[in-house]
């Protein structure tokens, strides 16, 4: 009897369980299938043109691929020093008391949900961009050659810079916390030994520390990119979510892969249009699925056994 | 140290005056950095709040909108719809991402639990918004057949099951096998060592789990607006489109009224004020079980 009962609750639990990779496989399946129609109609050529022209049933999608490189490559490129070297001044030099405060009040910001920063970057960031950030560079880096195209044309705040900035404040926390995690994990002896050998303490973090913490700062950094790639609302916000070329500068409005799936998923009048819209999430899908399992490669080696925060 | 002439100090002096130098500078920009990201922190929770407060009052959470033009009215339908979600996806993801952690940590030995933690790991990694093209396809086109609170619900449920399931299972992985082993050595069978002996113990970490999840996908907004749609009315069926907070903050933010803005601002500091509440909570919980 009671063995019986013993096995019943064996498979009630692992019924439960496998629903978790049913999940993922209809998921996968599902995308597919819808993405199907567009994936054999365009092929390649899906990725390598921008004509994305619902009357026509034309469809390309290499602007909003374009788009989510570039708002991801700004997002990495303004958060990763900052989050990093915030990250070191907490493990090594701050004052003790203040540093589990500060960490702690820098990953709050991880719990602020995406719409929220949308707002705050419509509102207050926008215009800030508009008038002062984006002149401004105009006026400084726009008139050196090549750089300057990035610059060029009208600010208007709701473009492809906006996108990534607002990126770059969403990723900071997870990046900061990561990158922390990995910090704390390095072997005090690590530190000892350099300061032993008469090294002043940058020195030994610069030498020493961050040597050991690499793999898993660049995990942390690539999850950073894993979730700039696939955030939806914030982007879609400022983007501007109109220009369908690829031009060069980042002062155009513009679209990325997920901003692209929110703004036209319910106007999908055609089952191509559909499904071509579905092949972005495909490739969101594939994408997210390497990048992270790349990234937790690289931050288990550098942790090892210690539990992952819930941050991560 | 007083900056000599180099001439004046033996050439040793120098290089420590010079190494001294490099860490004041380096230490000064990694302090900037840290101020940098403080500062939008707080920044941008002093919008939250300064704009937010002005928008809150009784009518705020008990009215439904006012039609289009009038000034007024509140976000009622939205926290309902919110709070609806939660119930509806806490009551599918917590028991799933539960049995998923047991399955992974208590059943090791089995061919798949490999795959099961696997899977968790990677549909946490997924996009949002991928979820919601998924669910769409399963139930609003599919099982359903329209915009519905469920298909929200279950949307939202998909997003929590890996938070549960991985923070579980760092929990159960501590409690400590000797009570595993003492109670299988009573005679107890290994439901009953699972329910009774290591469930309570890891009570609390299995409480800070389910909250957690809870409060990440109140936040969520992508999955919704292709699954929940939204409603103005308030609704409790969940066979039809529902409101949710984040939903009204989207619709009322990219509104080209001014009271709109205000309502989302105000709804955005509610939102906040829970999810920060419960994130404090859970620290502070957690510090005291580590010590």
């Amino acid at each position: 009897m009671t063995r019986s009962f013993d096995r019943a609750f064996a498979v009630g639990v692992a019924a439960l369980a496998l629903l978790v990779p049913l999940t993922l496989a209809a998921i996968t399946v599902l995308v597919l299938i819808d993405s199907w129609p567009s994936l054999t109609t365009f092929g390649l050529s899906y990725f390598t043109t921008t004509e994305w022209d619902p009357v026509k049933l034309v469809f390309g999608a290499a602007a909003y691929v374009y788009g989510t490189l570039v708002t991801t490559v700004i997002a990495v490129v303004l958060a990763a020093p900052v989050a990093v070297g915030a990250a070191i001044y907490l493990t090594e030099f701050a004052p003790r008391a203040v540093r589990a405060p500060i960490a702690f009040t820098i990953e709050l910001l991880a719990y602020i949900p995406s719409i929220v920063y949308g707002l705050w970057a419509i509102f207050v960031m926008v215009p800030v961009m508009r008038s002062i950030v984006e002149p401004g560079l105009q006026a400084t880096l726009g008139q050196l050659p090549v750089i300057g195209r990035l610059f060029s044309g009208t600010p208007i705040g709701l473009d492809l810079l906006s996108g990534g900035v607002v990126l770059a404040i969403m990723i900071l926390p997870i990046l900061m916390a990561v990158s922390r995690e990995v910090l704390l994990a390095v072997p005090p002896t690590q530190r000892e030994a350099m300061i032993g050998l008469g090294a002043t303490r940058w020195e030994a973090v610069s030498r020493a520390v961050l040597p050991y913490a690499r793999p898993g700062i660049i995990g942390g950094a690539v999850l950073g990119v894993a979730r700039a790639f696939g955030e939806t609302m914030a982007v879609t916000m400022v983007v501007g979510n109109s220009s369908r070329d690829i031009s060069g500068s980042l002062f155009v409005p513009g679209y990325t892969m997920a901003s692209a799936i929110a703004n036209q998923f319910v106007e999908a009048d055609s089952d191509l249009y559909f499904s071509a819209i579905v092949e972005i999430a495909l490739v969101l899908l594939l994408v997210g699925i390497i990048v992270n399992g790349v990234a937790r490669v690289l931050i288990r080696r550098s942790i090892a056994d210690r539990p992952a925060g819930a941050v991560i | 140290m007083a900056l000599t002439p180099s001439s004046a100090i033996p050439a040793r002096h120098r290089v420590v005056v010079r190494r001294r130098i490099a860490e004041g500078v380096v230490i000064g920009l990694l302090l900037l950095a840290t101020l940098v990201a403080v500062t939008f922190l707080v920044t941008i929770l002093g919008y939250v709040i300064v704009r937010g407060l002005p928008a809150i009052d009784l009518a705020f959470f008990t009215e439904r909108p006012k039609p289009l033009g009038e000034v007024g009215g509140g976000i009622a339908p939205a926290l309902i719809g919110t709070v609806i979600l939660a119930a509806v996806s806490g009551a599918i993801a917590i028991p799933v991402g539960i049995a998923a952690a047991i399955f992974v940590v208590e059943y090791r030995s089995g061919r798949f639990a490999a795959p099961v933690r696997f899977a968790a790991e990677l549909i946490a990694g997924l996009p949002s918004i991928v979820i919601g093209v998924f669910v769409w396809a399963l139930l609003v086109r599919g099982l359903v057949g329209h915009y519905a609170a469920i298909a929200g619900a279950i949307a939202l449920a998909v997003i929590m099951v890996p938070i549960v399931a991985r923070t579980v299972e760092e929990v159960l992985k501590l409690v400590p096998n000797s009570l595993r082993e003492a109670a299988l050595a009573l005679g107890a069978p290994r439901w009953k060592v699972i329910l009774s002996i290591v469930l309570p113990t890891a009570r609390a970490g299995v409480i800070t789990a389910a909250v957690l999840a809870l409060a990440r996908s109140a936040g969520e907004t992508a999955p919704l607006l292709l699954t929940a749609l939204g409603n103005d009315f308030f609704s409790t069926d969940l066979l039809r489109p529902i409101g949710a907070l984040p939903l009204a903050i989207y619709r009322y933010a990219i509104s080209p009224y001014d009271d709109w803005h205000t309502k989302a601002w105000g709804a955005s500091l509610v939102l906040v004020l829970v999810i920060g509440v419960v994130g404090l909570l859970l620290r502070v919980v957690a510090r005291q079980r580590v010590r």
